[in-house]
């Protein structure tokens, strides 16, 4: 998708880089400047004015410390007193995603508005055809009752005059599977039973008012522990999160402070082979379909909403598991930290005892700006291991298939295709896979529209990073090639 | 007609800040100013290095040969509007 991110985005970025600037000056001693720094006197007022700015402000640098809004239970709690609280804790961050419900605008509640373009006909076929008996008449112009309404859109296909359209509320309509309603006040609230942690309402909402528990003040700690050895594991969509080559990142990350990095398209390698092995052996045992599980928003998904595709999810795990369990083999000693696009990642992390802590790009790139840190002056470094073509275009649509495709060959008839986006009509195109049948045998779902380029997370334009992921495999060995 | 130079700075500060949401107008710019523009991606200008500034007023941009502070995408469509009707 080509829409850059809002301005509810961007202030997100520059919270994160005040609260590194913050820790490294003197560990959060000057942290409730912050909302002051961001929203000074007399400057630019977003909502309706600068005391409230201030205010969610203060909310979302919680958030960014680790703590949900609507866990405060003293309204004046310090953000110098989180600080030293996240900074004390030794379990990471809650993990989740929350409303701000001062910052929640709460969008109207009936979907559906008459605008000035109703003539108050006499035929009005709006209400007779409104099947709740919404809509009355006032001032000469239909109105619709939001206590009667249930969004069912009649009327709006009856209007002659197209006068009435059909508002949507951005965070329910990006939620694919309906974790975010209202309560009685008309705000939204995210249920954490149902939540698969994607983020899309995070990256639609635009009031700023969803956001996320972030660990980066954990890892900030650890960075600082010269006792402590952090070992970085990157995803492959960092390809084009940062001008510079991928070697000169590795010096960067170095001078943060991480002693080691690895690549999770090494770990992608290994989901590759094992996938198409698990493929050749259930195409064998004459099952019909199998679809991908590299993404943890989708297979939570699956899990919780979508129990008819369950029985085809693949069984093989994901590319940072793997990554995790060799460097903790390797380094027994040492404290991985994921660093990717995805939020959902960090739900996988929770069950997944190699892998310690999670960081999105986004989060990374603050580290990089509060320190100084310009990647592409960075020492390039080499990494100890080269991953393959196949693990490298993981995080882009059809890169899973693909590479399991160029292990299976002609070994088993393969037919894939690709659910490029979860959203409310893929779901349902899942559970119509896992019922009725399909001409495929082999599925590939990526939670973001375009794949990991485009997770959440992200600094760069998905696109962008796409063809900077597409040129980085053009230079890798391929895993066919490759001796075990 | 000469085209109007917008320069994007591409430093890791100014990158992660915003400037990265701004490459948009390399692959979807509007179309009235769509074959107007020449986007250039600058290494970092330094601009974020300066220390008369209290704070960081990135990401920066230069369209033809003014700074724009804590650019985005709005601010920059609208100077390089500015500077096409200007010349007409």
């Amino acid at each position: 998708m080509l829409i850059p991110k809002n301005n509810a985005n961007q202030m997100r970025t520059r919270i994160l880089v005040k609260i590194v600037e913050k820790f490294l000056q003197g560990r959060f001693a000057d942290a409730d400047r912050i909302p002051l720094e961001l929203r000074p006197k007399g400057g630019e007022v977003s909502r309706c004015c600068i005391y409230k700015d201030r205010a969610i402000l203060k909310y979302r640098c919680m958030a960014s410390m680790g703590f949900a809004p609507e866990d405060e239970t003293d309204e004046l709690t310090s953000l110098k007193e989180y600080g030293e609280k996240a900074l004390e804790r030794t379990t990471h961050a809650v993990n989740k995603l929350s409303v701000i419900t001062d910052a929640c605008s709460g969008c109207i509640r009936s979907r559906y508005l008459v605008t000035d373009a109703c003539r108050g006909c006499f035929a009005k076929p709006c209400q007779i055809n409104c099947p709740k008996q919404a809509i009355s008449i006032v001032n000469g112009r239909s109105n619709i009752d939001p206590d009667k309404c249930i969004s069912c859109g009649r009327c709006q296909e009856v209007c002659p005059y197209h006068a009435i359209i059909r508002v949507p509320i951005p965070c329910e309509e990006a939620c694919p599977v309906g974790a975010i309603s209202k309560d009685e006040s008309g705000k939204e609230h995210i249920d954490p039973e149902k939540c698969i942690l994607c983020g899309k309402c995070l990256q639609s909402c635009p009031f700023g008012a969803v956001v996320e528990m972030s660990q980066i003040v954990d890892v900030l700690k650890l960075l600082a522990d010269e006792n402590k050895k952090v070992v970085a594991m990157l995803a492959p969509a960092v390809l084009g999160q940062f001008p510079g080559t991928i070697n000169n990142l590795i010096g960067a990350l170095k001078k943060l402070g991480f002693a080691d990095v690895v690549e999770v398209a090494i770990g992608a390698d290994i989901t590759t082979k094992k996938e198409a092995a698990e493929f050749l052996e259930k195409m064998k045992n004459g099952e019909k379909l199998m679809t991908s599980s590299c993404c943890p928003a989708y297979y939570k998904a699956a899990d919780i909403h979508i129990p008819e595709i369950k029985p085809f999810v693949s069984h093989t795990r994901t590319p940072m598991y793997y990554t995790a369990e060799l460097l903790k083999q390797e380094q027994p000693d040492c404290v991985s930290v994921f660093v990717g696009p995805c939020l959902a990642k960090r739900f996988e992390a929770e069950s997944d005892p190699n892998v310690d802590y999670v960081l999105t790009f986004e989060e990374i790139g603050a580290m990089f700006v509060a320190s100084g840190i310009n990647v592409a002056d960075c020492e390039p470094e080499e990494f100890a291991k080269i991953s393959c073509a196949q693990g490298r275009r993981f995080p882009v649509s059809g890169g899973v298939a693909g590479a399991i495709a160029s292990l299976v060959g002609d070994k088993a008839e393969f037919k894939p295709t690709a659910i490029n986006g979860l959203n409310k009509a893929n779901i349902k195109l899942l559970k119509q896979y896992a019922t009725k049948g399909s001409e495929f045998n082999m599925v590939e779902v990526m939670c973001c529209e375009g794949g990991c380029v485009a997770g959440p997370g992200c600094v760069a334009l998905a696109k962008k990073s796409a063809i900077m992921v597409e040129n980085y495999v053009k230079t890798a060995p391929d895993l066919n090639e490759q001796k075990d | 007609m000469e085209k109007v130079k917008v320069k994007i700075c591409c430093g890791t500060s100014c990158f992660v800040m915003g400037a990265a949401q701004i490459q948009v107008l390399e692959f979807a710019p509007p179309a009235d100013i769509a074959d107007k523009i020449e986007i250039e991606e600058a290494r970092c200008m330094n601009h974020c290095k300066d220390t008369t500034a209290k704070y960081n007023r990135g990401p920066f941009v230069m369209v033809n040969d003014e700074l724009i502070e804590e650019a985005n995408f709005e601010k920059v469509v609208n100077k390089i509007r500015e500077i096409l009707n200007q010349e007409k």
